[in-house]
């Protein structure tokens, strides 16, 4: 299977990756090779087998609803790269 | 020389020496020999020695615990209050841990002494320490060839006797590989023995932290004290710990050690191969019954780790934006170009192909053929073992196809380089706990034996790689590190 370098750019753009034209056709080689390991898949007839999600197909253990940790906010925000007045600080989003 | 653990212990109980002072030994090996080998991101001596002060201070008043006063090196991955944990990437260079991840905690509470963070791939992405932002790290048997990886940078301290244990986390082999390919003991338990609250994430459902050292017996006793149920992981499995070093003598006349004829196939080297084959006959001197088994869907492990782990990983990623902690560009123009630049700048190559490949598995229209196709095959992986496990205790086979390559020999090629886990990746998609020992050499390089135990039962692998130590001394020799 070969990725053609227009969808190898929404791919990144999904991942909210930035590439650069210089590389786009290195990363477009490199992942349709990696696809097409992926090929062997389609061989092997899987109806019937349900899908594992967990080694142990555990599901999510629930727990009363009680505060069990404390808040630490400060402590949190201070390795932030911007913060005012406890808010994390972003480029304008709504002009 | 070797220094086990148990070694350490015993000295520290009959006062032939301080905790302090094997500490600074530790360090002073460290500061001579770090540079040549970069094994560690950040090495915390301050903090050791003021550990291990503390650490003396609880022997003397004989409240001590078997690892109170043990020197530790940990997998720049655990989150550690205070001290920078970076995954090996520029991303979290400037991350300090607001907390102590549930591992680290537990060894602080058994008074273990940490001596430094260790490197490893980027965000655990890796089989050979490459892919890490503070560079490669050296084989201590030959510095011009790689230590494995993910987890290279403990392995090497380990095996360089930089430090007598250490931590990592094997995701896809990244314990067991590096262990193997350094010729130390290294044990993955199974998947929810050991909580994952603040190891940082990568592949969820893969993912599982253990202990290297350099004998089975001091992997049970770190293991021990890293294992147990934690209601702060909800993939922590509520299982009661038996006490591994129980077991570790139980004589194994009579225990049935599978050989999956898939894992001596065509790929694996031929004097690899008769390094195995030896410690077979070990292993049949020791009273085993050796039986042929098979594994017939471990072709599948490579295609299905690969759509699986990736997809952890690129949803697991995704809260490296730049916004709350790690790097942030500069001058962002808008929110997109923000999380775009900062993710950009701050993931390396590989981390970012496999945030590609995941983001594509995930996405519409592709779901199906890819994630769930792969967690579909992935059940039948785990059947082979099942089916296995009713009729063999233990499996065994090599931990890798080859020993240690060169440095970039593989770096430009991304497939040949996953292939290195051919045989270990099929574990974690089975979520079966599995540890390598040194077996041997070929090329002057260790060649690493894989065993394999079902669903909790570390104990009997441990018992069986500790009877095997009996026998032998592979685990003994150490690498001339000048």
């Amino acid at each position: 299977m070969t990725l053609k370098t227009e969808e190898v750019r929404n791919i990144a753009h999904l991942a909210r990756l930035q590439i650069n034209d210089s590389n786009v056709e290195q990363y477009t080689n490199d992942l349709s090779n990696i696809l097409n390991v992926f090929k062997q898949m389609k061989l092997h007839d899987t109806t019937n087998i349900l899908p594992m999600a967990h080694p142990m197909d555990a599901t999510q253990r629930l727990r009363p609803d009680v505060v069990s940790e404390t808040n630490q906010r400060e402590k949190f925000q201070a390795i932030a790269p911007d913060v005012e007045q406890h808010l994390y600080r972003v480029p304008k989003v709504i002009e | 020389m070797t220094i086990t653990i148990k070694q350490l212990q015993k000295g520290l109980a009959d006062k032939q020496f301080s905790s302090v002072e094997i500490t600074q030994d530790y360090l002073n090996k460290i500061n001579q020999k770090n540079i040549d080998l970069n094994c560690f991101i950040s090495v915390t001596g301050e903090l050791a020695l003021k550990q291990a002060a503390s650490a003396d201070a609880v022997i003397a008043s004989g409240k001590g615990s078997v690892l109170t006063g043990i020197p530790m090196a940990h997998k720049d991955i655990f989150c550690t209050d205070g001290v920078k944990t970076s995954c090996g990437s520029k991303m979290l260079d400037n991350f300090i841990a607001p907390y102590d991840a549930t591992v680290i905690e537990k060894f602080n509470r058994s008074g273990t002494v940490m001596l430094g963070k260790t490197n490893l791939d980027e965000f655990a992405m890796g089989s050979s320490n490459e892919n890490s932002f503070y560079g490669s790290v050296g084989n201590p048997w030959d510095t011009s060839r790689v230590p494995g990886g993910s987890s290279g940078g403990s392995a090497a301290a380990v095996a360089a006797r930089l430090a007598p244990g250490a931590t990592g986390t094997d995701t896809g082999g990244s314990i067991r590989q590096p262990a193997a390919l350094c010729g130390i003991t290294g044990i993955k338990p199974t998947y929810g023995r050991v909580s994952r609250y603040g190891i940082v994430a990568f592949g969820s459902s893969l993912e599982q932290a253990g202990p290297f050292a350099h004998t089975a017996e001091d992997c049970a006793l770190l293991l021990q004290s890293m294992s147990g149920f934690d209601p702060r992981d909800s993939t922590s499995v509520d299982q009661a710990v038996p006490n591994f070093s129980v077991d570790l003598n139980k004589d194994i006349a009579g225990l049935k050690i599978g050989l999956p004829k898939e894992f001596f196939a065509d790929g694996l080297d031929s004097d690899v191969a008769t390094v195995i084959e030896t410690a077979i006959s070990e292993f049949r001197k020791l009273g085993a019954e050796i039986v042929d088994i098979s594994l017939p869907n471990m072709g599948l492990s490579i295609p299905v780790y690969y759509v699986v782990a990736p997809a952890e990983c690129s949803s697991n990623l995704s809260r490296m934006d730049g916004v709350r902690f790690g790097h942030q560009c500069e001058n962002p123009i808008d929110l997109e170009d923000l999380y775009k630049r900062s993710r950009s700048e701050g993931f390396g190559e590989e981390v970012k192909r496999r945030i590609m490949i995941g983001t594509y598995a995930l996405s519409a229209g592709y779901y199906d053929a890819y994630y769930l196709k792969a967690q579909r095959l992935r059940r039948l992986i785990k059947q082979d073992y099942v089916k296995a496990f009713e009729q063999v205790d233990v499996i065994l086979c090599p931990t890798t196809p080859e020993v240690a390559f060169k440095r970039g020999e593989k770096t430009d090629d991304p497939i040949n380089m996953y292939l290195q886990d051919i045989y270990t990746l099929s574990l974690n998609l089975a979520g079966l706990p599995g540890m390598s020992i040194p077996a041997g050499f070929s090329q002057s390089m260790p060649v690493g034996l894989q065993l394999i135990g079902n669903y909790f039962e570390e104990s009997r692998i441990l018992n069986t790689a500790h009877k095997f130590q009996q026998v032998t001394d592979w685990h003994l020799k150490a690498p001339e590190v000048k």
